[in-house]
């Protein structure tokens, strides 16, 4: 149990259920604004994916392919992205994150009664899609972090 | 008589695996397999949530509770004893 990596079974699993489990937890950020879920649950669940390749491979191989400091910065995109989509309500519109984009080419198209677009919702993919960032740059450093200081506490 | 509903039986019956399932986590030794009863302890609880409409927390839950929580407790096993002392 000690050892860094499981055994070939879990590793084959682990690399064929990875892709399925982050194309799941896009699905559910870019469908926020119609579905139930958003930003923080794909989040949550695109952080398990990561937390799954951890237990599977070990730390010291997911942190030589994915830097700590990526993961970092990839969280820090998005909560940028989040407070600068929200300011600029304050400068396009009236006040802190207004909805500024509806009725745009973008993502604004206002639906019909029962039909549901993907680009409809102004704003709101925009932010699911910022916070679905931090959310997935946060949970899966922690548990990296985690895994790689419970390995160094060992020696 | 009282009559209980198809949806009042699946209530019971997903507090009874609830209930058991605790119990049953904080009953073994072995840790590894304590928590993966904590797992299907919030997996249950994910779909609890779902079958009460609110499909938003189940997700979240099985994201957090399920998934997350259970990979964060077996690297801290698999960093500490699996086994615990009586």
């Amino acid at each position: 149990m000690n050892e860094e990596r499981m055994s070939v079974i879990v590793q084959t699993i682990a690399s064929i259920l990875f892709p399925i489990i982050l194309i799941f937890s896009f699905y559910i950020i870019m469908h926020g604004h119609l579905t139930p879920g958003g930003g923080f649950q794909g989040g949550a669940v695109g952080a398990s994916a990561v937390a799954l390749l951890i237990v599977a491979f070990g730390a010291r191989y997911v942190e030589n392919k994915m830097r700590e400091e990526n993961l970092s910065a990839f969280e820090s995109v998005g909560g940028l992205v989040f407070v600068i989509v929200s300011i600029l309500g304050i400068f396009v519109a009236t006040t802190f994150l207004t909805n500024f984009l509806v009725g745009e080419p973008l993502f604004g198209i206002i639906p019909k009664w029962g039909v549901s677009p993907l680009n409809s919702g102004g704003v709101l993919p925009i932010l699911n899609i910022a916070v679905g960032m931090k959310v997935i740059g946060g949970l899966a450093s922690v548990v990296l972090m985690l895994a790689i200081a419970s390995k160094e506490g060992e020696k | 008589m009282i009559e209980i509903s198809l949806f009042e039986i699946a209530l019971i019956l997903m507090s009874v695996f609830m209930i058991a399932s605790a119990i049953i986590a904080v009953w073994f030794k072995d840790l590894l397999a304590s928590v993966i009863t904590l797992a299907v302890m919030s997996l249950i609880l994910s779909l609890y949530f779902y079958v009460l409409q609110a499909p938003d927390v189940a997700i979240a839950e099985a994201g957090v509770g399920a998934a997350l929580t259970t990979a964060i407790l077996i690297i801290t096993v698999r960093a500490t004893e699996r086994m615990e002392e009586d």
